[in-house]
């Protein structure tokens, strides 16, 4: 590699090397800030009789003494959030390329939206009359969201990824039960999400796991071996967890319908085809989306999220309830709930995410169908540029063109340095930008999965790249090597010690060595 | 192109060229022909953000939301508490809006404090050791507590009130299909769980009982008597808290709960139309080897600087896979920091002021309901926030009615637990109901029972 290629990158590169991230002082807790007698909070003046609290809880109810929570002024509540939100790295600072994750930029209209009065406001179990915007919302995200997936009809109700899985699989069971059939096992792939196997443990399945072949795609003759028929389904990320794309896909949709098995697609890596190719078109039966990751309707530090699950024709009278839905025509048009009449039943509390839901709506209105084509095309794109840049400096298990996101490995940088991908990470982080997932899928030996998602620019990605090859170059030298094992230097805190918080655990501030 | 994306048409052609590709199609060359999308999506093409935020504007209209024109009276898990503005600020700040889970620990102090905090605030409240980061909603945190509970005692059969949230209990009924629990119902007599006339002993042994305090009726249930069932046939004890009425209750810890879970909605989020809301679950330090989803525990840094990480990661789905107990991974982070807050803003006082008010308000509102002719209490145990009254009508029609007169009454309750009838309505008060507004919803009921 030349020297030159080792410049440091130009300042306008996506980078979080702002000041607020390099503050190193200890912020002490809500607990520690406080001080008998403080407080920041302001109710309303009520004019209600002020009855005491002995005379409104029976004795055996009531507490003894105030819950000790913390007492602070407003003053300090703001310092402190504002400090520690200084010591947190998220899209808005700079690039976050967290493979498997889509961690795209989030437009600020779709924050706007979720404050309206009109729709943050509204209660729950208000009469239809009331909600009767929300329930048009809910029907037009469904409507969109079927027809991007290519499916009949959808859910809105499950909260995250890992509970649209746990809903698709429970629709499964229904559909064989409604035909007086029961199956027991549930295939998935050994580069699938850990959610997969656990959600099909707790829909009541086996796990059968059929391996990767060299290309890192389904082993279509492996997967023909295990079909009969007491196989209920497959659970595929398509492209896959490697970021390829199966192309076998129409082969292993025919071979698991030859045994009467359904298609469970799990849309984690929706963002690589939007517009391009639709689940539906593959042959996959049920579909969940997540929307904090393909729709950006954010992530939120890890949660909330939104997993509608869409389903064909024939799955639909088995969706939970109730459902938005559209009643009558022009001025007797209005919008109700119903159940369909074979429903699973709720999986949620009330009517799911629903301003996560109402983001989403924002986000697919604002693209629109050439603007989610391009979300998909500028994601491959990127991804593609960072594969082919980026395999000069790393191992490229599988070289050949990826989707959105690309798994690259350290194992050579680890033979020759002892510099491993966790190294890596950890030394990107003072670069200034978040490292990508490493580690999985499991199937790669020190993986490095990289996903810039559509809206990193091309001097982004460069900056990216040189800090990479920054980092492979530096380790060259035993310094160099060093400074990548002991990385990060410049974070809030240094390398935490996991293990320790394992052995030793403080889950509360309680329960602190004293 | 999109204000999103980046690209100019140079960009994309250089990238192009580094990749050796004529065209962006190119790039999908391994997606079978005859699978592509020939015509694009049938939606609208994109449009201008202004636009858009016209369109959501007109939806937004469409609504009723709460507010001076509809007055809430509502709840049954979903309450019209204070949300502050300093709570709304610091919990939209983007670095909590915009960041992913906190897998690297160096650059997410933030997130991971916050939720620290919170772990630390939920315990107090529930009087448990552990709380974990949070789950997607209280029906989520019941599920997953009856899992726990199996999973524990090995054994399939679980007890619930029918005093818990009626939502909750069928979301619990339909995980059951999965995982094969038993889920049975102890019905409810005068309001509170009827310990006394259930045959427990006709079945096999419980995992777990399942009671809520208050209950969905607002009802507090006797917690001595649960735990003493629960001792006797060697269950857990789960219990499904308000955090609000936490504030004067006794805890459930105190009373012997193994867990708690709960609603965490009334810590700082809006009505939001049902959500993103917050599962709350807190339990014994016995049980933390299974507690679901994610936790957050101290540590030290290498230099010896207390430092903040997820931890006992081994009990979670991505490395357990099937053998997992939970297949919980994206909670409700930003909820959890939200919560954080908020119970930093009420702290010591404010968290009893806010339960202390809305018990008054709720007392007064009552009394005032019982002096319409026809209408009757429809429970006998003590209540607190939230009632049942007995309607000379149908309790769905005098909602609507009230809708129309500017109030939401309440929740019409399903006729389980109003004697199989339909006259059963749930009326909630909240620290924010004046005197004024209780006043004019008593006399604007009376008009609409008449």
């Amino acid at each position: 590699m030349m020297v030159d290629d080792l410049v440091p990158a130009p300042p306008a590169g996506g980078r979080a090397a702002s000041a607020p991230l390099l503050g190193r002082d200890t912020e002490p807790t809500l607990f520690e800030l406080s001080e008998p007698g403080r407080h920041a909070w302001q109710l309303r003046t009520t004019g209600v009789p002020e009855l005491t609290v002995d005379e409104l809880v029976p004795d055996a109810h009531r507490r003894a003494s105030p819950v000790d929570l913390a007492e602070v002024s407003e003053r300090d509540l703001v310092g402190h959030f504002t400090r520690l939100s200084h010591r947190q790295f998220s899209v808005d600072l700079g690039a976050y390329p967290l493979g498997s994750c889509t961690m795209k930029y989030n437009p600020k209209i779709c924050d706007a939206v979720a404050l309206l009065p009109g729709l943050a406001d509204v209660h729950p179990a208000a009469p239809s009359n009331c909600v009767q915007g929300w329930l048009e919302l809910l029907v037009e995200l469904e409507v969109a969201l079927c027809e991007i997936t290519g499916m009949a009809a959808a859910t809105l109700q499950p909260a995250a990824g890992a509970a649209g899985e746990l809903t698709g699989l429970l629709l499964m069971r229904a559909w064989f039960a409604a035909k007086g059939e029961t199956r027991h096992k549930v295939i998935i792939p050994d580069s699938a999400h850990g959610t997969n196997p656990a959600s099909v443990t707790l829909g009541g399945f086996e796990v059968v796991t059929v391996p990767s072949d060299r290309r890192g795609c389904v082993d279509v003759d492996a997967l023909r071996a295990v079909l009969d028929e007491d196989v209920a389904g497959i659970m595929l990320t398509n492209p896959n967890t490697l970021g390829l794309f199966e192309e076998d896909i129409r082969s292993i949709a025919d071979a698991v319908h030859g045994v009467g098995g359904l298609l469970y697609y799990d849309g984690a890596n929706l963002n690589a085809i939007l517009g391009v190719v639709r689940p539906g078109d593959m042959g996959f039966d049920i579909v969940h989306l997540n929307l904090h990751k393909t729709f950006a309707t954010p992530h939120g530090g890890g949660g909330p999220g939104a997993g509608p699950v869409a389903v064909s024709e024939r799955l639909a009278p088995f969706l939970p309830g109730p459902r938005a839905t559209l009643f009558g025509e022009a001025s007797s048009r209005h919008f109700g709930w119903t159940t369909p009449e074979q429903s699973i039943g709720r999986v949620h509390s009330w009517h799911g995410n629903a301003l996560v839901l109402a983001r989403a709506l924002t986000y697919v209105l604002v693209h629109g169908n050439d603007g989610l084509r391009d979300v998909a095309r500028l994601a491959v794109l990127n991804a593609n540029w960072l594969r082919k840049r980026l395999s000069q400096t790393f191992d490229a298990p599988y070289d050949r063109p990826c989707m959105h996101e690309c798994v690259l490995s350290a194992s050579s940088l680890k033979r020759s340095t002892g510099v491993k991908a966790l190294d890596v990470a950890k030394r990107l982080l003072e670069e200034g930008f978040h490292s990508p997932t490493v580690y999985f899928p499991l199937i790669v030996d020190e993986a490095l999965m990289i996903e810039p998602t559509e809206t990193e620019s091309l001097q982004t990605l460069e900056a990216l790249a040189s800090a990479l090859e920054r980092i492979v170059a530096e380790a060259a030298t035993p310094e160099g090597a060093r400074a990548a094992t002991e990385a990060p230097h410049l974070t809030p805190v240094r390398r935490v010690d996991e293990a320790r918080a394992a052995r030793h655990l403080v889950p509360t501030y309680d329960a602190r060595p004293s | 192109m999109s204000g999103y994306t980046p690209h100019t048409d140079a960009d994309v052609a250089s990238m192009l060229d580094f990749l050796g590709l004529a065209s962006l199609d190119e790039l999908f060359s391994v997606v079978p022909e005859a699978l592509r999308l020939a015509g694009g999506l049938d939606l609208a093409a994109g449009r201008p953000e202004p636009d858009v935020f016209a369109h959501m504007e007109a939806l937004a209209a469409a609504n009723r939301p709460c507010g001076r024109n509809l007055v809430c009276f509502a709840g049954a898990g979903a309450y019209d508490h204070e949300v502050p503005p300093v709570t709304r600020a610091l919990a939209s700040r983007s670095e909590f809006v915009t960041s992913y889970t906190p897998y690297q620990p160096e650059v997410a102090q933030g997130v991971l404090q916050a939720v620290f905090e919170f772990q630390t605030l939920v315990a107090r409240l529930s009087g448990l050791a552990v709380s974990n980061a949070s789950l997607y909603d209280g029906a989520a945190s019941l599920v997953e507590a009856v899992n726990l509970a199996v999973a524990t005692t090995g054994r399939r059969d679980v007890w619930v009130s029918h005093g818990v949230n009626p939502s909750w209990r069928e979301v619990l009924t339909t995980f059951a299909a999965g995982t094969g629990h038993v889920v049975r119902d102890i019905p409810l007599v005068g309001g509170s769980t009827d310990w006394a006339s259930t045959a427990f002993d006709d079945y096999d042994e419980p995992g777990a009982i399942v009671v809520a305090y208050p209950n969905y009726l607002g009802c507090l249930e006797d917690l001595g008597e649960a735990r003493a069932r629960c001792d006797r046939q060697g269950a857990l004890l789960i219990v499904a808290f308000d955090p609000i009425c936490a504030g004067i209750l006794r805890s459930p810890g105190d009373w012997g709960a193994d867990v708690v879970v709960g609603e965490g909605q009334a810590l700082g989020m809006p009505l939001g139309f049902g959500g993103p809301y917050l599962g709350l679950f807190a339990c014994s330090l016995d049980h933390v080897r299974r507690l679901p989803g994610r936790l957050v525990g101290e540590t030290v840094d290498a230099e010896g600087r207390r430092a903040y990480v997820t931890t006992l990661r081994a009990r979670e789905q991505d490395i357990r896979r099937e053998k997992a107990t939970s297949n919980v991974c994206t909670n409700q982070t930003l909820m959890a920091v939200t919560a954080a807050i908020q119970l930093g803003w009420l702290g010591t006082s404010g968290m009893a002021e806010v339960a202390l008010r809305s018990a008054r308000g709720a007392r007064y509102c009552r009394d005032g309901l019982l002096t319409v002719p026809g209408v009757e209490p429809l429970t006998t145990a003590p209540v607190l926030r939230e009632f049942g009254l007995r309607l000379p009508m149908d309790a769905a029609m005098v909602v609507e009615r009230l809708a129309d007169e500017g109030f939401l009454a309440g929740v019409a309750l399903d006729p389980s637990y109003a004697g199989g009838r339909t006259d059963g309505l749930l009326v909630a008060v909240t620290e924010r109901r004046t005197r004024a507004e209780i006043d004019a919803f008593v006399s604007t009921f009376e008009k609409a029972v008449r």
